[in-house]
């Protein structure tokens, strides 16, 4: 790779990625941070290269497995450890946790604890966006999980039917928590499902960063390009348990060895050092800094604070005081 | 004075907010070309075209979700769903995206969605078109659920629902479409308050939708015997408007329930747990409910009426907390 500034920011994106979560685990047997916790550890270049594809402007629809797209899509790691402390300073108030975290500034629509639940939403976002007349992309992360549920499919049909901008971006990491896909699914290449609604399709390594960064690039530019959907796979896979319960019976333990010499961090690393794209100290300081990042961020989110109780019902609805009746621009005819 | 029909009302009031407001688009089943099943959307698609108006896919969890998509993102959809009995296809969207994201968002997004369904028995549509599950929804929290029984709420509900911050569902009786009022101008509705119907000083009956009409039978004919009824058209069934129905008892000291859905777990449940709750001593007789029979609803025309609530019931029901003057 060339390129030097884009490798620094894509191995920095994922090591910030993978220590957080190593870190989130860590707390969690400390019992700092509770309820589900899903880990993305061996997905990382899915995130880091495909996020780096969108516009600062594009919205991103992502699923319970999302602290790499919400802190990649800019929201401050301080922010996202809160959350997930269960603290009023995070990104969702507390009310959310690990599974929702949410940004209205930074058009990051959640944190989807349905599977497939996000795809609706993503072609609804995109709905407006093309009726606003904003040229804008909606990115939607969902797992292989999520293409047996029917909101993928109804949502695949309608996002070609209607033409709207909405990039696809399955993570498929092999199981649908402890099922795997050809137990799952008849057909296991799931471009073909895609393509089946007339929706341009490509399957990528989902274990490097640079494939994943192109392929996303290539999606964006033709969702922005025609207005209508594009659908990625991400061939990737999870490295460790699918969340803090899981015992791991479904899967041979060699097979995860297997994937894990495939680690994306280490390999682009590993070719960034041979090629000279980035140097040992270039690493060690990527490395330093997502620790003190994180040193940070532990220590604001043990300095939070709970939410009075007395609060406990609000946001239920919208208080009259925000007000939403102007219109905002003039829709398509 | 002009004639108008509910259907009308509904027409009306979605091609007045087309007009009003560019953001509102309609979209669902056979809204387009076929004109709406039943009817209300006729000649939207002609005038606010296929951007505005548009035809889904029998695709209820997606053209759901794709409505809350949309609000999020700045625009004011009304979605329709065929019948209430369809909306359980798309009620992971509801409950669990629509209503949720506000509060799991910690207050980030408001989901300002209208979602309109035919809801209610009577035409022999049998057990998957034919039930009244607002009770249901009106357990949900971060939405809102409104019945219009009336011409003038069926259109004056959706102005205020669409201009509402939070999701709003709106229930419209499939009996009712047909009727007809005679009307001056229509307005919009507080959708905030229940509405009485009936002053009286007796006892209070509170219905809501297609009920509403029977409790009114029900009234006229219990005045000839003697028994001066309050109706109560409960029309906002979440946040209920319970101010409304415990001045009704304080005032009248008995309470009739009318609910077209099945008992258990009803609105009429909640009605009378409520004014046990805050109104007990105002209360000169017990609590009395009308409700649907527990059985999905039956296809035979005899069965299907005996299932439902009707204005012999009630009366019965309202004569029963009179012992003293039969």
């Amino acid at each position: 790779m060339t390129d030097t500034k884009l490798a620094h920011e894509l191995l920095s994106d994922m090591v910030r990625v993978r220590r957080m979560e190593e870190k989130c685990a860590e707390l969690y047997s400390a019992a700092k941070i509770r309820g589900f916790l899903h880990l993305y550890v061996g997905e990382e270049a899915v995130a880091a290269g495909s996020l780096r594809a969108l516009a600062d402007d594009d919205a991103v629809v992502a699923t319970y497995r999302e602290h790499a797209h919400a802190l990649l899509r800019g929201i401050p790691m301080t922010s996202i450890m809160a959350e997930m402390f269960g603290k009023q300073e995070g990104c969702s108030r507390g009310r959310g946790g690990s599974m929702h975290l949410f940004d209205v500034a930074k058009r990051f629509y959640g944190g989807n604890a349905i599977v497939a639940g996000g795809l609706p939403l993503a072609v609804g976002i995109a709905l407006a966006d093309a009726m606003l007349e904003r040229k804008r992309v909606t990115a939607c992360y969902f797992g292989d999980g999520a293409v047996a549920e029917g909101a993928f499919h109804e949502s695949l049909n309608i996002a070609a039917l209607w033409n709207l901008p909405v990039l696809f971006c399955c993570e498929n990491n092999l199981y649908a928590m402890g099922t795997a896909l050809e137990r799952a699914q008849s057909q296991t290449d799931l471009t073909v499902k895609a393509a089946s609604y007339r929706v341009p399709t490509m399957a990528v390594d989902g274990m490097d960063v640079e494939a994943c960064h192109t392929a996303a690039q290539r999606g964006v530019h033709h969702v922005r390009d025609t207005g209508g959907p594009f659908f990625i796979e991400f061939r990737t896979y999870r490295f460790r348990a699918h969340s803090m319960f899981d015992p791991e019976l479904y899967r041979d333990k060699r097979e995860v060895e297997r994937w894990r010499e495939r680690d994306p961090i280490q390999s682009f690393t590993d070719q960034c050092l041979r090629d000279g794209t980035l140097s040992e100290t270039d690493v060690r300081e990527i490395e330093d800094s997502a620790a003190a990042e994180i040193e940070a961020a532990v220590a604001f989110a043990e300095a939070g604070t709970w939410e009075d109780v007395a609060d406990l019902e609000r946001d239920v609805l919208t208080p009259a005081s925000i007000d939403m009746s102007e219109p905002t621009r003039e829709p398509a005819r | 004075m002009i004639k108008t029909t509910y259907r009308t009302a509904v027409h009306d009031a979605m091609r007045d907010a087309l007009r009003d407001d560019p953001r509102v688009v309609l979209m669902g089943e056979d809204v387009g070309r076929y004109g709406g099943t039943y009817a209300a959307s006729k000649g939207l698609l002609a005038e606010f075209g296929p951007q505005r108006v548009r035809d889904t896919p029998l695709s209820e969890l997606g053209f759901v979700g794709i409505g809350i998509g949309a609000a999020l993102n700045g625009l004011r959809p009304i979605v329709e769903v065929m019948t209430v009995n369809f909306s359980l296809l798309a009620l992971d969207q509801i409950v669990n995206t629509a209503a949720a994201l506000r509060h799991m968002s910690g207050g980030q997004f408001s989901v300002p969605l209208v979602v309109r369904m035919a809801t209610g028995a009577g035409r022999q549509l049998a057990a998957q078109h034919s039930h009244s599950l607002e009770p249901w929804y009106a357990h949900i929290p971060g939405i809102k659920v409104v019945a219009p029984a009336t011409v003038e709420d069926a259109y004056g509900m959706l102005g205020p629902a669409l201009a509402d911050p939070d999701p709003v569902v709106i229930f419209e009786h499939v009996q009712l479409y047909n009727t007809s009022t005679d009307i001056e101008t229509l307005g919009p509705t507080d959708i905030s308050r229940a509405a009485v119907r009936r002053s009286g000083a007796d006892i209070t009956i509170v219905a809501y939708g297609g009920s509403l009409w029977k409790a009114l039978d029900a009234a006229n004919e219990l005045s000839l015997a003697g028994i001066d009824c309050e109706v109560v058209d409960l029309r906002v069934l979440r946040p209920l408007d319970e101010e409304t129905v415990l001045e009704s008892v304080r005032k009248t000291h008995r309470l009739v329930v009318i609910d077209e859905a099945w008992r258990s777990g009803s609105l009429a449940a909640e009605v009378t747990a409520r004014v046990v709750e805050d109104a007990f001593y105002d209360l000169d007789a017990p609590i009395a409910r009308v409700c649907s029979a527990e059985v999905p609803m039956p296809y035979a025309k005899h069965l299907e009426q005996a299932a439902l609530p009707q204005t012999a019931k009630i009366v019965a029901a309202v004569q029963g907390l009179f012992g003293d003057r039969q």
